[in-house]
């Protein structure tokens, strides 16, 4: 028996997001008396290191074809993978790619999945996980029933500590047919020298109380100088003044950072959703009447152009 | 060619959750009740694709009588017929079996829903068919055109998208701007009335979770006022008060 964790990494390196799942997966293993086991597939760095998250052994496919995310072909490997390691409980941090993959695994093993999982699964009746539904608005908590159990967990729901830990490392051929790589990725257009919105721990946000994409320089500079992603609200991104990825809501990215800054959106309960488990929140809106200061924990009623070059100097000095 | 597209029935995404029942059900009073809008995209380019290449579109919907009025919308938006695997759906594995079920006497050439439903977030049933029927299942689609029997989509990733080529059958999790929101017409209307809906048992049923009891979550403190003139305190608050800088 073990505990396996699906290990998501870009340009080789592991996303922040899976790193926590690994501490929270190897929390389970510990609670179920038990090992965890890493899963990382395609070219990577610093496997070992991931025992200083609590991974006691590192599962490494080193097939170049899986540096890309084709999700039937992951599909298949962490089948195989759940099976070699007699893993009972699969862990995956949610994002775009592992959202699909999991549940191809959860068909293929008929493994009961929980998604949108925020806290250490409750072991005293069964296997009960806390998970968020109605994308944000509440939540569930869920017995998970099958033999085989997968969860994927939100970002920014467990703490890590890091310790110098080392894992062992076993490379793992898992059989891979043409079939798995029925789907062609023929190019990709990706943003790059920012940071990545799901996977942010602080996010500053535009709204249409911006007026136009050529005033989009004060929400960049702010999020330059705190080391924030850029997001933006449904209209925002509904009038092509942004790309949809950075459209923050019930229909666009969920986000649960630390700190997430609104500049000039009014809070409608679609937005609300996408961003309500952050940790903290802070409004700037000329509208003292926004909606969205009832969700916030500070806020400020004024003109953005003169209070955010006021931000970001403060930021600069004192960051 | 054959389309089919899953649809769900969930509270509107204005709705204010509420639960009743001991916390084991949600409060459907006063709450409008919508095709998820996620699926509503998936419909909208299975219209256009119907209308494009004289594709049949069926529509489907695990779910009790109730959802028939939401049935009945995506019949007069131009769906040709219905089907309604009579059960709650509250485990994505059991409502994924029950439309694999369904598409293995059909041999669909395009699966298509929404990326996720509004009301468990799951994400999981286009997966989870994908597995069942041994066909590629991709989300979130958000760009889904054919040549011939190949579809060539984008797909949303994290700070962009890709292009992706494969051949059909395909499951498909749709979201924007695949296609924009259409709105039914009288006459869609009137003839959606006759479509046939045809309402089935579900085949196999069997759950793999189970939700015990929801929660609201906690009621949130009051917004701290920061005046305007003093906007550079904040960082100070951040970093040494509320401890996330």
């Amino acid at each position: 028996m073990s505990v396996l964790i699906f290990v998501e990494t870009a340009e080789g390196k592991a996303k922040s997001s899976s790193l926590e799942a690994v501490a929270y997966g190897a929390k389970v293993a510990e609670m179920l008396g038990t090992s965890a086991t890493a899963l990382v597939l395609g070219d990577a760095q610093d496997l070992e290191g991931l025992g200083g998250y609590g991974a006691n052994k590192v599962l490494h496919v080193a097939d170049s074809r899986l540096n890309a995310g084709v999700i039937q072909a992951y599909g298949n490997v962490i089948a195989q993978a759940v099976e070699k390691e007699n893993a009972q409980v699969l862990v995956v941090a949610k994002s775009a790619l592992a959202d699909t993959v999991a549940a191809r695994v959860a068909g293929k093993l008929k493994a009961g999945l929980a998604s949108n999982v925020v806290a250490l699964p409750d072991l005293s009746n069964g296997f009960v996980v806390r998970r968020s539904i109605y994308t944000g608005k509440a939540f569930a908590n869920t017995a998970v029933t099958s033999d085989k159990k997968i969860l994927a967990i939100k970002k920014n729901i467990y703490t890590v500590t890091v310790t110098d830990a080392k894992a062992s490392v076993e490379s793992f051929n898992a059989n891979l047919s043409d079939a798995d790589f029925g789907v062609s990725i023929t190019s990709t257009e990706k943003a790059t020298g920012t940071v990545s919105l799901p996977e942010a721990n602080l996010v500053v946000s535009g709204g249409r109380g911006l007026k136009g994409p050529e005033n989009w320089g004060v929400i960049e500079d702010l999020a330059k100088a705190l080391g924030a992603a850029t997001g933006c609200s449904k209209p925002v991104s509904d009038l092509h003044w942004r790309p949809h990825h950075e459209h923050v809501g019930q229909t666009g990215v969920k986000v649960s950072p630390n700190l997430y800054i609104a500049v000039g959106i009014s809070g409608a309960i679609q937005h609300l959703a996408g961003v309500n488990s952050s940790k903290c929140i802070v409004v700037i809106n000329s509208d003292p009447e926004a909606p969205f200061f009832q969700a916030a924990d500070y806020g400020i009623v004024g003109d953005a152009f003169q209070i955010l070059p006021k931000l970001i100097e403060a930021a600069k000095a004192k960051l | 060619m054959k389309i089919l597209v899953c649809i769900t029935h969930v509270p509107d995404t204005t709705t204010k959750i509420k639960f009743t029942n001991g916390d084991t059900q949600l409060d459907a009073n006063g709450v409008q009740f919508i095709a998820g809008p996620y699926d509503d995209y998936a419909l909208s380019r299975a219209i256009e694709l119907k209308e494009q290449f004289g594709a049949s579109l069926t529509v489907l919907n695990v779910g009790t009588a109730e959802t028939e009025p939401t049935i009945r919308k995506a019949l007069a938006l131009g769906a040709d017929d219905a089907i309604r695997i009579d059960a709650e759906p509250t485990d994505a594995y059991f409502v994924a079996e029950q439309i694999a079920h369904i598409c293995k006497q059909n041999n669909y050439d395009l699966i298509l829903m929404g990326r996720e439903s509004i009301d468990f977030n799951g994400g999981q049933v286009h997966g989870i068919v994908g597995e069942m029927l041994g066909v590629p299942s991709l989300s979130p689609i958000m760009k889904l055109d054919l040549e011939g029997n190949v579809a060539k989509m984008a797909r949303e990733i994290e700070g962009g998208k890709e292009y992706l080529e494969a051949k059909l059958p395909l499951v498909l999790g749709c979201q924007e701007p695949i296609a924009e929101w259409k709105i039914p017409n009288m006459r869609g209307i009137m003839s959606a009335r006759t479509k046939p809906l045809q309402v089935i048992t579900p085949a196999n049923p069997q759950e793999l979770t189970k939700s015990v009891r929801f929660e609201l979550p906690p009621a949130k403190g009051a917004c701290k006022m920061i005046p305007a003139d003093q906007a550079d305190t904040l960082i100070d608050l951040l970093k040494n008060e509320a401890k996330v800088l």
